[in-house]
């Protein structure tokens, strides 16, 4: 039922709508709204907080028909339940739960996570933003970038230095409204794909926050991140999904009716191999990524399966659109056909929350870790 | 007007391709996705919205079929609908599952539950009967609307507007009444996931057509299923005598 709620309204909001965001950069701030009232923006958040109280299975499958209709509903949708409400449910305390979870649940506004910056992106321990511990309150310094929901969002998970002596021990997180005094945003990225979501900096400069702001215990941040990311990679590989699955649809949707050679070029073994081969890669990720959230739901250790998911659901999502184009030929490359935009949509999955290369040594990490040779 | 009866069949997905089986003797259904009748779920829109405007007091869902009507019944919960009732019926018995049986079902359930309106789809998108409302409303002896895409309560009245061939009809009958639901009725809404998960809850009550004292004997025989003909290309006429005399050769005219 859910996955059919999900998908009516992907195929009935996002997909006409879909191109239009993709073209002139828009926020699709309505479509949002809705997923919000349908209980989409914070799946995982206990009804407590204003949450649906499901779980990761539920918030996987449910990402994937919404990115199914839109890659850039998607991944606002990914960002605010996995990477912000994720951690803020965690380890917020009750103050900070009714301050910045529960009206975030709603679809408006939605939140961010500022982990990246221009000096370091894969290499998260060398963060160099500051946090100074002035008394009564935090002082930031330090600029965040490549900062998904970076403009529309109305607070940020932002991760700063507290102690550099500690290195990547002395990482704590906090949170900051937005707007906010000393804080100024980058210009709006051009951006490949996903043009619907806005992707900008945050600078921070001398900029205060009260000082029950930080979230979890000093020195407590790299870990906050590391664990948000494993399930935040769980909702990025269903946003492959999504793609890699809409690329599909597109491909036997127009091999079917395309006629050479005498017949529609379903019938041909060339596009066949295609196909097949492009379906054993999607249903290999989304058992993968399934596997993950169940892990978790269950509270098993997931980090190597959410690490093995992303990276197989982001590789397929890019052959998937590559293929598709391919099958399409000339009417793939150009914008009457959604395969072009899939295509672009797609690239970015390689590289956010973890970097295929990235997600390899998690694996390799884990595995090493297994077999008890560290 | 307290109780709203709204009846809900579980049919293959619109967006299905229909594949007769290869014995002629139906069509495919295993394994092939099934939804809620999409002028069911128009239906239970309309009964929900009117509890939504206090007009009704509880809205009870009602299918009849195989385990899986379950499903269905869940859908309208998470609709809005407060409970359901599955009358199981099974195997052959469901194969030959006519609309008679149902009106007589429906008929049972609303004297039981002391309804006030019952609302079902114009009709299913598998059989396209277009009886089950007007032989329920028959056996009920109780007025119908059907075909309804305007439904208004005035003080114990209902008016309704009824998309006719020629137009639009606007009747006003006494309550209880039986309705069917046509297109543009309403635009049913998403269930969201909070009711998803609260439809978990609700009671689903499981009866047995003979609970109900009603006799599920076959009316009818399926002799075979056929796909339709295959489209024959036509041929180009150079006037309009020669049409004439071309359809008067067929029978056509």
């Amino acid at each position: 039922m859910l996955q059919k709620t999900c998908r009516d309204f992907a195929e009935g909001e996002l997909k006409p709508n879909a191109a239009k965001y993709d073209r002139d950069h828009l926020y699709p701030g309505e479509a949002i709204k809705k997923l919000g009232e349908l209980g989409l923006m914070a799946i995982a958040v206990p009804e407590k907080w204003g949450g649906a109280g499901l779980d990761y299975l539920a918030y996987a499958i449910a990402l994937e028909e919404i990115s199914r209709g839109c890659a850039s509903a998607g991944v606002i949708m990914s960002v605010n339940n996995s990477l912000y409400l994720g951690p803020l449910s965690h380890w917020g305390t009750d103050k900070q739960k009714e301050q910045f979870v529960t009206p975030f649940c709603t679809g408006d506004p939605v939140g961010c996570f500022a982990l990246s910056e221009p000096g370091n992106g894969s290499d998260a321990g060398a963060a160099s933003t500051t946090a100074k511990d002035a008394g009564d309150k935090w002082i930031l310094n330090g600029t965040k970038c490549w900062i998904t929901n970076g403009y529309e969002s109305k607070a940020s998970v932002v991760f700063a230095t507290t102690d550099k002596s500690l290195k990547h021990k002395g990482i704590s997180a906090f949170v900051v409204p937005k707007p906010i005094k000393g804080l100024e945003l980058g210009k709006k990225e051009d951006k490949l794909g996903i043009r619907g979501s806005s992707t900008c900096s945050l600078i921070y400069e001398d900029c205060e926050i009260p000082k029950e702001n930080i979230l979890g215990e000093p020195g407590f941040g790299f870990k906050i991140a590391m664990m948000t990311l494993d399930a935040g990679r769980i909702g990025i590989a269903s946003q492959a999904l999504g793609i890699a699955q809409a690329s599909l649809d597109v491909a036997i949707e127009y091999a079917s009716k395309r006629i050479a050679f005498g017949k529609p070029i379903l019938k041909l073994q060339a596009i066949q191999n295609k196909l097949a081969e492009m379906a054993l890669r999607l249903e290999s990720a989304r058992l993968l990524t399934w596997r993950a959230a169940w892990l978790k739901d269950n509270k098993n250790p997931y980090t190597k399966e959410a690490a093995m998911a992303k990276l197989a659901a982001s590789e397929a999502a890019t052959f998937l659109s590559h293929q598709c184009i391919q099958i399409l030929g000339g009417m793939g490359y150009v914008s009457d056909m959604p395969a072009e935009r899939h295509y672009r949509d797609a690239r970015i999955t390689e590289i956010y929350e973890g970097t295929s290369e990235i997600q390899r040594l998690v694996i390799a990490g884990q595995l090493i870790k297994e077999y008890g040779l560290n | 007007m307290s109780r709203v009866l709204v009846g809900v069949k579980r049919v293959i997905d619109y967006a299905v391709k229909i594949r007769v089986k290869p014995d002629k003797s139906g069509v495919v259904t295993d394994g092939v996705k099934h939804s809620m009748n999409p002028f069911d779920e128009i239906a239970v829109e309309e009964a929900v919205r009117m509890k939504e405007k206090k007009l009704a007091s509880e809205v009870i869902a009602v299918s009849c079929g195989p385990s899986q009507a379950q499903e269905t019944l869940r859908t309208a919960l998470a609709m809005g609908a407060d409970r359901a009732i599955h009358v199981e019926v099974a195997g052959a018995e469901y194969d030959t599952l006519q609309p008679i049986h149902v009106a007589k079902i429906l008929a049972k359930l609303s004297q039981d539950e002391k309804a006030d309106l019952v609302i079902v789809g114009k009709q299913a998108i598998d059989d396209d009967s277009n009886q089950t409302a007007q032989m329920t409303a028959a056996l009920l002896d109780w007025p119908q609307g059907t075909f309804a895409s305007k439904i208004e309560k005035t003080d114990g009245a209902l008016t309704i507007t009824r998309e006719i061939d020629g137009g639009l009809e606007v009747i006003k009958t006494k309550i209880p009444a039986v309705l069917s639901a046509d297109l543009r009725l309403n635009e049913p809404r998403y269930a969201t996931l909070p009711n998803i998960m609260k439809a978990k809850k609700k009671p689903l009550k499981k009866v047995s057509a003979k609970d109900l004292g009603v006799d599920l004997a076959p009316r009818i025989k399926v002799v075979s299923v056929e796909d339709p003909p295959v489209r024959q290309a036509g041929s180009i006429i150079p006037d309009v005598d020669t049409l004439v005399a071309k359809l008067k050769e067929g029978g056509h005219v």
